[in-house]
């Protein structure tokens, strides 16, 4: 059998908010395959945020294992993460998170810059990330300059521009109106049908049953829901 | 991450503030001229010093008797009678000793037909052009030839030679000095006033003999003035002449000196150690500016990396490592530091320019000052850049991207 791309084992994290500790996280397992598109609901505050940043590496846990890839991620350091996140993942976020004036190109491009690569090569993988989700021809615009939904578009141009093995979408409709949602969702479900390996999180109902597995974080427990 | 990319990130993130970069680099311009300018203002005082104290011969030692005491009775540095021009001659075959000239001054009315003019009477040897660094304008000075006859002869300052000749030329004509007639055979460049106010133009100098015998008849001197090697070597000369004149005048070891020995080198080098000093504090007090304007460096990256919390933690997600995050901020720095020394060695050129063409001031600028003013500058932008890079790339990235 392959490699799984998320093999989580009894991940813990608890945190002090204002003095009192938070148990966010309490004996997640969790294991996710290539190919899959898999959406994880819950309220807010169930510890969904938590998971994500871990499952982002953006964070890590305090106990338990986590492999990525086959690689065990809970004891690396802060620039090794970075590079995981560099490599591995594509992130999708609520906020689109573009950096301001700076053109859709040279966003698309900013995850390069940090892989090392030269200008030419750059600019070449980011233009064609930017035409595979149909924005070609707006690579010269500030996020300013575009609609929500157009922003979104050139987050996940960057999200994908690395070809990263895990794509992890952090509520990507929540700013956008019910139209350029389903838009967006269409975007995904096209990547899912080309084989990327997709991570949404969502507390949008209709929005999850775009995955083809649904699991919900509850008090700090994963819980798989039938799709 | 590459430098190229680094670069040109930084260069974009200034870009984009360029109000804000242009006013910070403004405090770094300002500075960096300010030190290139008073380095360079210093540098010019120092050498029109040097060239001050050379030109009174930093290398000589001048001695003069000692004082007289005489049944209770002081008269003073100088009032001895224990200089000869034996003494002279000895000091002469001493180490390190270039040329020696012994001499007598006086003072007299001297007359030119109708005209009379008061004024110095120094009585000379051959070597004292040299050893007195004069330079002789027409004619000749005095000779071997002329001290060895005590002849009647004489050279002319050229405030005399003014006075008495107006702008013809003195050469052939017969002055009477004290009743005494002599021819004159030389005139002198002048060599203006000394830095006590006296005019060093006023004077004739004879043959030491001359003076000695026929206008003042006495056979010691006032004072010889020594002519080393070197500004090193004066200091050993001076030990060797004082420890000779001992010996010569039979000095017993519970009697004091009966002469005194001045090294002008002291003079010089004192002079110039306080214009040294001069500069450095005028340099200090510049780069206090400089300092100034690192803080304004400072102050603006941190606001800067506050403002672009939201930028690091998105750039953190996509990737950056700390370093990557650290080197664009310090780079930031770095950009405004060395941009702002570039324009600042500009205008502090064009200042020290300035300030030589409008003033009396000499301005030397070397390529040191400039040097120095420049890498104070980067080293301010490293100093004053490092905390908020640091700053920026400790940054948590999960707190980083919820920064609102």
């Amino acid at each position: 059998m392959n490699t799984p791309v998320i093999e989580v084992r009894q991940l813990y994290k608890t945190y002090a908010l204002e003095g009192v500790d938070v148990h966010a996280l309490r004996g997640i397992d969790l294991r996710i395959d290539e190919g899959e598109f898999v959406a994880i609901m819950g309220p807010s505050g169930s510890g969904k945020s938590t998971l994500m940043n871990i499952l982002g590496c953006l964070d890590v846990g305090d106990s338990g294992s986590y492999r990525l890839q086959g690689q065990d991620v809970s004891a690396m350091s802060a620039d090794q993460l970075a590079a995981v996140r560099n490599h591995q993942i594509g992130f999708v976020f609520q906020n689109f998170n573009l950096l301001s004036r700076t053109s859709a190109l040279e966003n698309v491009e900013t995850p390069l810059i940090y892989a090392g690569l030269g200008l030419a090569e750059r600019r070449q993988r980011a233009n064609d990330a930017l035409r595979r989700i149909g924005l070609g021809e707006r690579a010269n615009n500030h996020p300013s300059q575009l609609s929500g939904g157009q922003q979104q578009r050139v987050a996940i141009a960057r999200a994908l521009v690395t070809n990263p093995s895990l794509i992890l979408a952090d509520e990507p409709t929540g700013n956008l109106d019910s139209a350029t949602s389903d838009d967006i969702m269409g975007v995904f479900d096209a990547l899912h049908r080309e084989g990327a390996t997709i991570v949404l999180i969502t507390h949008e109902h209709e929005v999850a049953t775009h995955a083809q597995r649904i699991l919900e974080v509850r008090d700090g427990q994963l819980l798989e829901k039938a799709a | 991450m590459n430098w190229g990319s680094a670069l040109q990130l930084a260069m974009r993130a200034l870009w984009r503030n360029k109000t804000r970069a242009m006013l910070t680099a403004l405090g770094v311009i300002v500075g960096v001229a300010a030190v290139i300018a008073m380095l360079s203002i210093g540098a010019g005082a120092q050498q029109r010093i040097t060239k001050t104290m050379d030109d009174l011969g930093s290398n000589n030692l001048v001695i003069r008797p000692g004082s007289v005491s005489r049944g209770g009775v002081r008269k003073g540095a100088g009032g001895r009678t224990s200089l000869t021009r034996d003494d002279a001659v000895a000091i002469a075959d001493l180490r390190e000793v270039v040329a020696v000239a012994p001499s007598v001054r006086s003072s007299a009315q001297v007359r030119y037909r109708g005209s009379n003019w008061g004024t110095a009477i120094e009585g000379v040897t051959e070597d004292y052009a040299e050893v007195r660094r004069w330079s002789v304008a027409e004619g000749d000075f005095i000779s071997e030839q002329q001290v060895r006859s005590a002849a009647h002869v004489c050279v002319l300052g050229q405030t005399v030679s003014r006075e008495l000749f107006g702008l013809a030329s003195p050469i052939g004509e017969i002055l009477v000095v004290k009743g005494t007639a002599c021819r004159v055979v030389g005139a002198l460049q002048p060599k203006g006033a000394t830095a006590w106010g006296t005019d060093q133009d006023d004077a004739v100098f004879m043959p030491i003999t001359t003076v000695q015998r026929k206008l003042m008849g006495i056979n010691y001197v006032n004072r010889i003035d020594v002519s080393t090697v070197g500004r090193e070597a004066s200091f050993r000369v001076l030990d060797n002449v004082k420890r000779l004149l001992r010996d010569l005048h039979r000095l017993g070891p519970k009697r004091p000196d009966d002469f005194r020995v001045f090294n002008r080198a002291e003079l010089a080098q004192s002079s110039e150690e306080s214009a040294r000093v001069f500069t450095w504090l005028l340099g200090s007090i510049a780069s206090v500016s400089l300092l100034v304007g690192g803080i304004g460096i400072m102050n603006i990256m941190l606001v800067s990396v506050t403002e672009r919390t939201r930028e690091i933690g998105i750039r953190m997600a996509l990737g950056a490592r700390r370093r990557d995050i650290q080197w664009q901020f310090l780079l930031e720095a770095l950009l405004l530091s060395g941009a702002g020394g570039v324009l600042g060695i500009a205008l502090g050129l064009g200042g020290a320019n300035a300030v030589a063409t409008f003033s009396e001031l000499p301005v030397i600028i070397t390529p040191s000052a400039v040097l120095i003013a420049f890498l104070f500058a980067v080293l301010v932008g490293v100093f004053f850049g490092l905390h908020p890079a640091r700053k920026a790339a400790k940054l948590r990235p999960i707190q980083a991207l919820r920064y609102e």
